[in-house]
């Protein structure tokens, strides 16, 4: 009897490495999927899918995506929208720290306690939408 | 991680040196793929996909001055693969120095060509 593979949600970080916010991002998805949802979820490494990486596309097109940017260049989002993912939903590190106005990202390096505080709520957003979606 | 700290690390400390977020080629406009083909790229990959190396080729439209990959220098050292995502442990910051090391040599030897 063949069983259907359950599918997972993708959270993809934008990582960017221009400021501290796209650390903030990669540390959301690490939160989400090895601590808060691991069986649920699963990531994708963002410039595979923007070097055309077939099998990192098919992902994405086979399971739903959730973006985790870090600027308004919103690059983990706009790569999954050109390769045709099944986008559920996206978050913005910048709209998260509006919502936060007291925490203060430190660096590029180290995101400090504040940074590692704004990451943990992206991160629940996340969840958020994994559980509105369901 | 090792890509990302090492990189950085070496931005911080030359003032002749910036950086591009990879997705950006994809996302941004013309002036990001420009970006690339104007001026002497080093490629820092963490794996033997390289992403970033064939990044600069796709939007560039050239080839990088040099490409540097992790985890073969991983390899030809005998260090440890590092455990953390997240983070760089001690034990992986011989790795990133010497990352640091061949990202310098290839930014001062493209810079000894230039001139």
């Amino acid at each position: 009897m063949s069983e259907k593979k359950k599918s997972k949600y993708i959270i993809i970080p934008c990582s960017g490495i221009g400021k501290a916010l796209g650390t903030i991002t990669r540390r959301a998805t690490y939160i989400v999927t090895e601590e808060m949802v691991p069986n649920e979820t699963d990531s994708i490494c963002l410039p595979l899918l923007t070097i055309e990486d077939e099998e990192t596309a098919r992902k994405i097109r086979e399971n739903p995506c959730i973006t985790v940017d870090g600027c308004i260049a919103q690059c983990a989002k706009k790569n999954v929208e050109h390769h045709q993912g099944k986008l559920k939903g996206s978050i913005k590190i910048l709209d998260v720290i509006k919502e936060n106005p007291k925490l203060k990202p430190g660096t590029v390096l180290d995101i400090g306690p504040d940074g590692e505080k704004l990451a943990r709520k992206a991160a629940e957003k996340t969840v958020k939408i994994m559980g509105d979606k369901s | 991680m090792i890509s990302r700290v090492a990189t950085r690390r070496i931005l911080e400390e030359r003032d002749d040196v910036v950086t591009i977020c990879l997705p950006l080629f994809l996302a941004g406009g013309q002036e990001e793929r420009d970006f690339a083909k104007d001026n002497p790229c080093i490629a820092v990959d963490g794996c033997d996909k390289m992403c970033a190396a064939k990044g600069v080729q796709m939007y560039g439209k050239v080839h990088p001055k040099s490409s540097i990959i992790i985890s073969e220098i991983a390899e030809k050292h005998k260090h440890l693969k590092p455990k953390s995502k997240s983070r760089i442990e001690p034990q992986d910051e011989k790795l990133v120095r010497e990352t640091m090391k061949r990202i310098t040599e290839e930014i001062d030897k493209a810079e000894e060509e230039e001139e």
